[in-house]
């Protein structure tokens, strides 16, 4: 039987965080009520000209730059004609034959393998308006133009990638970066990051690439994976069948876990670009290229090994730390106020705890400050109180932004360490379990845990278990 | 001379001297509109109150004492391509009957920023596509010097007016001669200024690249003053330039001592008209006794420029005109059964014919397919008739040229054949590819009492040297001096 390799391609459409939009001072505030953030310009009015916001190009050339592309000096704005409701002027302006950044490429990490993905292009163009047909009435739309001429990137990979798994470590170290940038939401829900997929199989070994289908609508990065399996598998079976796969854009449906025929090739529109007379080419200068490369943060990669490094965490901690810039931030705060500290110890309470409590508690890394971090964790180096307790306290701060002192006090949180105390307990258990200690001493080691257990039951969980440990040792040895 | 008569400086002089008001202008003007306009038919929309008040708030202010700019208080009108906030603004064109702009053009309120009284919006050909003013979905416009002709097109309405005396200037737009011809063929003074000098927003795009906003007024001082007040730079339009604008009443020179004129001789041609072919001949002699040297130059791309414009223009006219969809304004159809249908019925319905000549020819060239053979041929096409022009300014300062191969026509002559029509344009149109500015200014009278009138054309941003070649010309002759007998 033939086996077949899968090749894919994708198409990243970002929404550029400016201020205002790509052709006119319209602010992008989301979710303003319909056709509040708009004017002449963006309304496609009659007379109106556009006028190229600067900060959509220095985002664009960040982006360029971040993933190793060549900035081009010189680039063109096209309009791409189709007529749609959403797209006031009849035209789409976007960069076509010569776009702003070439040539790049991203490394990405997937089931531990390394890969590099290129990039062929990025290019800035304005986004269209909605649609909205949920009024009630089948036979009326409504056309909202606040998203219309909102900056966007598109980000074309090469066909680099070999199957769903390589798409989304794509997509997502993609996010990351423009994320970090700060030039993208990277919120695949609301649209501000969203993807289309240009999928084919070919027989293994061979050269040429299949005749591929690309597929639209998934807003997740779940719904990539999806997709494209579902995708390789229907252009599998065909061809199996003795079938071809016909060139067409297919829609994928989250709800029934299948992709739908859209349009083919022959119903796709002639788009008739050519260079947008209203706007001069863009020009851009080395210098101001070397100041946004000086300028460029560092971005995840870079960091996740610096923090390997530098700190000694594990790679996988590191990577799972830097994934979020704030996260990242607030971490290496913290391991520089917890002074005394070992990173990896900071590095395990995120790891295993507040990233959970982040996901139920939004605000935890406001309330939970990286001082607030060091102080707890100090307290449980200094033996004050212990790990679980650090735990509580902090589920408390995330919840209620009370002060550590005050909770401390509150709960009562204070460690025995007095020997003199824990050792009388410690006879007590002793005294109450004379079997389990005759087993113990007769080598059943396991039971060590179990006298543990009943000498912190009886001190109501605040001694200090290494104190515990060493006095239990000796007394249990007799 | 009779109020109707003066010109814009004149009249000005006269408003400073307060021997009239700009109320008694302005209800002239009305008057005259009121009369003669029904003959005419320059005039879509007549704002008369709103320009009264315009007019009684400058008397105000001049009996206040106040300082004002030169042509405040003046009558004047606007070809109904410029968008007017809250005045109805059609373009001629049934698609846009019902369209009333939200905003102003940036070169109609530099108009209004000076105190210009706007007493209405002319006829134009629709969309300014036509040469004869007679694509206008609304109304014919008569040459004020001959009733049964075209006062030539697109800025048909603005000519006319201006010819007629029923406004003391207006503003056209120039895509392929749109001002200078009609300028020509009703004895007027119209410039295209360098692409980029005046800003073209809130102005209904017909071909982007080619567009440009300029005066068309009784004579050239009066073309000067409108220039110095539309002209400059524009954050609003990326295609406008930020080059100074100089006071263009400076360059009124009146002799030409040492002023190079080319003559190219690709525009003496067997098929202009023999009357106009000699008239311009006969205005070069008068720049020999002005002390000009005269050269003959080569344009040798001249005879492309046709096929190239009626490649480009409509390219960009038929992404330009897309947005008249029937969604967000204008007219929409009735009774449509789904989206396509709506557009189809809308734009059908909408447009005139000439209109959707032009929008099928530039969606033909820019198909996938025949880009490279229509589009981009062009394009380049259009880069060696530029350099032609920038080979011929290193020789001279100014080109004189015939502005129009014929007389104004007779209404219906040319509706029928498109190609005619189109050639009307072959002395104009160059200037427009090349960016160039252009006047026509008028040289002569037929045999048959019809203005001739003669195109000056200069390197980019060289507006002073067209406007001192001019009116050393103008100030030479008389023929400034005439009115149309109406």
């Amino acid at each position: 039987m033939t086996t077949f390799e899968t090749v894919i391609g994708l198409e990243v459409h970002a929404q550029l965080k400016t201020k205002t939009k790509i052709f006119c001072s319209c602010s992008t505030e989301f979710g303003k009520p319909p056709n509040t953030n708009t004017c002449e310009v963006c309304l496609g009015l009659p007379g109106v000209l556009p006028v190229l916001n600067r900060k959509a190009v220095e985002f664009a050339i960040k982006a360029g730059l971040a993933t190793h592309c060549s900035i081009q000096r010189k680039s063109v704005f096209a309009r791409k004609n189709y007529f749609y409701p959403d797209l006031p002027k009849g035209y789409q302006i976007s960069q076509y034959e010569l776009p702003i950044c070439l040539k790049g490429y991203l490394d990405i990490e997937f089931d531990g393998q390394k890969k590099r993905v290129g990039l062929t292009r990025i290019h800035m163009e304005e986004d269209a308006g909605k649609l909205n047909h949920d009024f009630g009435s089948s036979d009326v739309s409504h056309v909202d133009l606040n998203r219309a001429c909102t900056p966007l990137i598109e980000i074309v990979s090469e066909p680099d990638m070999r199957g769903p798994k390589e798409a989304s470590a794509y997509l997502r170290r993609l996010r990351d970066i423009l994320v970090y940038l700060d030039i993208c939401d990277g919120n695949m829900e609301e649209g501000s990051f969203r993807c289309d997929a240009n999928v084919s199989i070919r027989p293994v070994g061979q050269e040429k690439f299949g005749t591929r289908c690309e597929l639209k609508n998934m807003n997740s990065f779940r719904n990539v994976e999806r997709a494209i399996e579902y995708e390789v598998k229907r252009q599998e079976a065909l061809i199996l069948d003795g079938g071809k796969v016909v060139q067409e854009t297919r829609t994928w449906n989250a709800d029934k876990g299948i992709s739908e025929s859209m349009r083919s090739k022959e119903e796709a529109n002639d788009y008739r670009y050519f260079p947008d007379p209203d706007l001069l080419p863009l020009i851009v200068e080395d210098a101001w290229v070397e100041e946004l490369r000086k300028q460029q943060p560092e971005l995840p990669v870079e960091k996740s090994e610096r923090f390997a490094k530098d700190y000694g965490i594990p790679p996988y901690d590191a990577e799972v730390l830097t994934a979020d810039k704030a996260v990242a931030q607030h971490w290496e705060e913290a391991v520089k106020a917890a002074q005394g500290t070992e990173p990896k110890k900071v590095s395990n309470l995120y790891m295993t705890h507040l990233l959970k409590l982040q996901k139920d508690i939004p605000e935890t890394f406001e309330r939970i400050t990286s001082s607030i971090v060091a102080e707890v964790l100090k307290m449980t180096e200094d033996g004050q109180i212990s790990l679980g307790m650090a735990k509580e306290i902090l589920d408390e701060v995330a919840a209620s932004g009370k002060a550590v002192k005050l909770i401390v006090e509150e709960k009562g949180m204070v460690q025995v360490s007095d020997t003199g105390a824990i050792e009388k307990v410690v006879d007590q258990v002793l005294a109450d379990n004379p079997k389990n200690l005759a087993d113990f001493r007769g080598g059943k080691d396991k039971l060590f845990g179990f006298f543990v257990g009943q000498t912190m039951k009886a001190l109501g969980g605040k001694a200090n278990p290494k104190v515990v440990n060493d006095i239990l040792m000796k007394k249990l040895k007799g | 001379m009779e109020l109707h008569h003066l010109t814009l400086s004149q009249a000005a002089e006269k408003l400073r001297k307060k021997e009239v008001s700009s109320v008694e202008l302005t209800q002239n003007s009305l008057k005259r509109i009121e009369s003669l306009d029904p003959k005419v038919g320059a005039y879509l929309t007549v704002t008369a109150d709103s320009a009264l008040t315009q007019a009684k708030a400058i008397d105000a202010k001049i009996a206040s004492g106040e300082k004002l700019p030169e042509l405040s208080g003046l009558p004047f009108s606007l070809k109904d391509i410029f968008l007017t906030k809250g005045i109805k603004t059609t373009c001629a064109s049934k698609i846009l009957h019902n369209f009333i702009p939200p905003y102003t053009a940036t070169s109609a309120q530099k108009l209004f920023d000076q105190g210009i009284v706007l007493t209405g919006k002319l006829n134009m050909d629709e969309f300014a596509m036509g040469s004869s003013t007679e694509t206008s979905a609304f109304q014919q416009t008569k040459n004020p010097w001959d009733l049964s002709r075209t006062p030539g097109g697109s800025s048909g309405g603005s000519s006319a007016a201006v010819a007629a005396g029923l406004c003391y200037g207006a503003l056209g737009t120039d895509t392929g001669g749109s001002i200078r011809q009609p300028a020509a063929l009703t004895g007027i003074v119209g410039l295209k200024p360098t692409y980029g000098r005046v800003s073209r927003f809130g102005v209904i795009a017909f071909a982007s690249s080619l567009d440009q906003v300029g005066p068309m007024t009784k004579d050239v001082r009066d073309c000067a003053l409108v220039l110095n007040a539309i002209a400059g730079y524009d954050d609003r339009d990326s295609t406008s330039f930020k080059t100074a604008v100089p006071d263009y009443t400076q360059s009124l020179k009146k002799d030409c001592k040492g002023l190079k004129i080319g003559v190219p001789k690709e525009y003496f041609i067997p098929g202009t008209d023999p009357e106009i072919d000699a008239a311009v001949r006969k205005a070069l002699e008068t720049y020999k006794e002005l002390g000009a040297e005269i050269h003959e130059v080569s344009l040798p791309h001249t005879e492309y420029a046709v096929p190239t414009y009626y490649i480009l223009a409509p390219a960009e006219a038929s992404s330009n005109l897309a947005r008249y969809d029937g969604i967000r304004y204008g007219h929409r159809a009735e009774g449509a059964k789904d989206l396509l249908d709506l557009y189809v019925r809308s734009r059908s319905e909408g447009f005139g014919a000439e209109v959707k000549r032009r929008i099928m020819l530039g969606t033909y060239v820019l198909s996938a397919g025949y880009y490279d053979a229509y589009y981009l041929k062009a394009q380049k096409v259009r880069t060696l008739i530029r350099r032609d022009f920038e080979e011929a300014f290193k020789k001279v300062d100014v080109l004189v040229t015939p502005t129009s191969p014929s007389h104004a026509f007779k209404l219906g002559e040319k509706t029928d054949d498109p190609i005619q029509m189109y050639l009307s344009d072959i002395f104009t149109i160059n200037v427009n590819l090349a960016g160039l500015p252009g006047m026509s200014l008028p040289c002569g009278m037929s045999a048959g009492k019809l203005p001739i009138g003669m195109q000056l054309i200069a390197g980019s941003f060289q507006e002073e040297k067209i406007f001192h070649a001019a009116y050393a010309y103008e100030q030479a002759t008389q023929w400034h001096q005439m009115r149309a007998p109406l």
